[in-house]
């Protein structure tokens, strides 16, 4: 119920404030909105991993941005490698060829994220909770160092391999195939993941763990294997967050993931962290957020905002948007 | 029958031993008598050119005092604080913005120069009112969205910061993204010099920090004093009643509260004091350096503190301080220094083909230069994998780590039993 009246709140004040823009020119507060809601998708498809680690370790995985910026690394020789080129390939095939580059990537990076919980944070679960945290930030430093030598320091340009047509929705307000795939990505993956999370054994050792680790332990759930399997999903959809995004905005840099990062962990949170809806709803929002206030309110201080925002939540909703209150372990 | 021993053979004999057991004395009169002949060192190493590394040394200072600050927060009262730099900033700026030109083309058209001795006063108080502005609504937040808020605060002070410059609504309050220039250095009425900062014995009346004849040793000096203030502060209030009150409430907050412990105020007062530290690291560094600018205090310093209190080890004053110098010195002078010692090692060994570039090959320098995020990354991962309570942890801590296992191995017995 509270809940509801505090989204009903939310959504009002953005309601008054959006109004006058929206009735000034209507073309350009749609094209805005078409855009907030494929940076959304990202930032959603990044804060789904932020929140399934957080849900089941308790952990800040402030290297998760990082693994995020690799999928988009990885796929960019991939692209290439598979004869795909800008401007020349058409048909299905390229369809084909982009979704098999995706499975690639997305496994590829799985694996790189399940060595690193092996390596970085299992040694540590027993230990002070800020320790995981620091080898955290170590990892996201060793990630961002293997790109920035692989690539160097400046933007790398992505290949540019989507069609690049566009249609005419009002006036001048156009959405192009490209925001079309980013946004039916992220729906499918959202949506295979929580069909995974409530419906496969797998799914639900994962919920089991998340809640209470020893006694899924003594259940029989394979504790570890559960947190690797999490990892692994976590990289998956940050892999392919980080496929769409080069082929979204086709320019990459090394260190794009540390404010990405960022930004999806504050989604993460302002969901209510552990919750894989909230996770995408708050992935959402600061994409809408973000382009509003690029376009309409001072752009210098657009992150600010988000994060003003954020805390104004918390504070009148200390668990996020459609986080539980559970009692303090 | 027992041997008699005299008491004050005794006492002696225990206070010797203690100073020979106590891990944490040991670090302290190593680091005291580092701090001490450090000038002396950076004379021989460099050949009597030792000023450029005494100045590091003044500014790694000001890390050991966010350090200790920090530990205030994440050591003993067991808040995560993502944000510290903030704190950090608004120290600087407040400094920066009451002791320089600055605030003439603001809408006070006036500028002020207080003194800087006042101003560390007044950066603590500043800082800790916004430690108690931000902390007294979100303080009630579980552990980890408290770590979020503070790294938001983190980010929305450094970006208000800059856009409170020219053309901002309000005035020109800031610079924005040029920040503050020309600061006043910190100044007394009169000043001894001598030996001690490489000069001949005289008075100098008026004397200004930027003194030829004293610089940058009198910064160095400086910061010695703030440190061991803060230090005395930082282990007063530990051992103090709010020092166990926190202690209580990072243990256990229910039972610290049904403790008849308000661990509302008790956190605020960790938060509020936390900030007051960088608040004044904030004002030497504005005072030290002479300008500041919103770049320096980014979600990446906090970070960089964080390293340095939990490496160093949570909670224990003398850990944090060596984590702090370590992280600082591997950062800022073995990485940035280590291209040129690579370069110059490989022409000794008849390898300078290396440093020149060819093709993908950037030469020996730049490739080294380029392996500095890989390097410290890696530093953090092994280090906190192989010592995950931090290097020279709190005994108290350690203790209850060892607990902890303890019980965790009763619990395997249990399970073999037939």
């Amino acid at each position: 119920m509270g809940t509801w009246l505090f989204l009903v709140a939310v959504v009002l004040i953005l309601a008054v404030l959006l109004t006058p823009k929206a009735v000034g020119n209507f073309p350009l507060f749609l094209q805005n909105l078409i855009y907030g809601v494929a940076d959304g998708s990202i930032y959603a498809l990044i804060a789904l991993g932020y929140t399934m680690v957080y849900g089941i370790i308790e952990l800040i995985n402030f290297a998760h941005g990082d693994v995020f910026t690799l999928g988009a690394f990885l796929s960019m020789p991939l692209i290439g490698a598979f004869g795909l080129a800008e401007g020349k390939s058409t048909g299905v095939g390229v369809w084909l060829l982009l979704l098999l580059i995706a499975v690639i990537v997305m496994t590829i990076n799985g694996g790189i994220n399940v060595v690193i919980e092996r390596v970085a944070y299992r040694p540590l679960r027993n230990a002070p909770r800020l320790a995981p945290l620091i080898t955290a930030v170590g990892v996201s430093f060793i990630l961002e160092g293997i790109m920035y030598l692989w690539r160097g320091a400046s933007n790398v340009h992505y290949p540019d391999v989507l069609p690049g047509a566009r249609f005419a929705v009002i006036g001048s307000a156009f959405i192009s195939i490209k925001d079309i795939v980013v946004i039916l990505t992220a729906i499918i993956l959202v949506i295979l993941l929580s069909l995974f999370i409530s419906r496969s054994k797998l799914g639900k050792a994962m919920r089991a763990t998340a809640q209470d680790r020893e006694a899924a332990q003594l259940m029989g759930i394979d504790i570890n294997r559960t947190i690797s399997a999490t990892f692994f999903i976590g990289a998956v959809l940050a892999g392919a967050g980080g496929m769409i995004f080069g082929l979204y905005f086709n320019s990459v840099r090394f260190d794009l993931g540390f404010e990405a990062g960022l930004l999806a962990f504050t989604a993460a949170v302002f969901g209510g962290i552990g919750n894989l809806q909230g996770a995408a709803l708050g992935g959402l929002f600061i994409g809408l957020v973000q382009v509003f206030s690029n376009a309409y309110f001072v752009s210098a201080l657009t992150d600010a905002w988000i994060f003003a925002i954020l805390i104004l939540v918390l504070v009148f909703r200390p668990t996020g948007l459609l986080g539980m209150q559970v009692p303090e372990k | 029958m027992r041997p008699r021993r005299t008491f004050q053979r005794d006492t002696a004999m225990r206070w010797a031993t203690g100073w020979v057991g106590d891990r944490n004395r040991t670090i302290y009169t190593l680091l005291i008598i580092l701090a001490l002949l450090f000038p002396a060192i950076a004379d021989v190493l460099t050949g009597g050119e030792g000023n450029h590394l005494v100045g590091t040394a003044a500014d790694a200072g000001v890390f050991v005092l966010l350090a200790i600050g920090l530990n205030v927060v994440v050591g003993f009262a067991g808040l995560l604080d993502l944000g510290y730099a903030a704190f950090f900033a608004i120290g600087a700026y407040t400094y920066g913005m009451f002791a320089s030109g600055q605030l003439l083309g603001s809408p006070l058209h006036h500028e002020f120069h207080i003194p800087f001795w006042l101003m560390l006063i007044v950066g603590m108080l500043v800082a800790a009112g916004f430690g108690i502005i931000l902390g007294a609504p979100t303080l009630r937040l579980r552990g980890d969205y408290l770590a979020i808020v503070t790294l938001g605060f983190g980010e929305i002070v450094p970006l208000v910061v800059q856009y409170l410059g020219p053309g901002s609504p309000v005035g020109n309050w800031t610079a924005g993204v040029n920040g503050i220039a020309a600061i006043d250095p910190p100044k007394l009425p009169f000043f001894v010099a001598g030996p001690w900062v490489g000069a001949p014995i005289q008075v100098v009346k008026n004397f200004d920090f930027t003194n030829p004849l004293a610089y940058p040793m009198d910064f160095y000096l400086l910061m010695l004093v703030l440190v061991a203030v803060c230090v005395v502060l930082a282990n007063n209030l530990y051992n103090s009643r709010i020092g166990r009150a926190w202690m209580a409430v990072r243990e256990d907050e229910v039972a610290a509260a049904a403790s008849g412990i308000n661990t509302v105020a008790m956190k605020l007062m960790a938060f509020a004091i936390g900030a007051s530290f960088a608040g004044l690291a904030g004002s030497y560094y504005g005072a030290k350096l002479s300008l500041v600018s919103a770049d320096n205090f980014h979600f990446i310093v906090s970070v960089t503190i964080l390293i340095m209190v939990v490496l160093g080890g949570m909670g224990n004053i003398p850990g944090v301080i060596v984590g702090a110098l370590l992280i600082y010195v591997t950062q800022f002078f073995v990485l940035t220094n280590l291209p040129d010692w690579v370069t110059g090692l490989a022409s000794l060994v008849g390898l300078s083909g290396l440093n020149q570039s060819h093709g993908d090959w950037v030469g020996l320098h730049d490739e080294v230069q380029r392996l500095n995020y890989l390097i410290f990354g890696l530093i953090l991962v092994v280090v906190m994998v192989l010592r995950p309570q931090g290097l020279f942890p709190s005994r108290i801590r350690e203790q209850e780590l060892e607990k902890g296992i303890a019980e965790e191995s009763v619990f395997d017995l249990r399970e073999e039993q037939p």
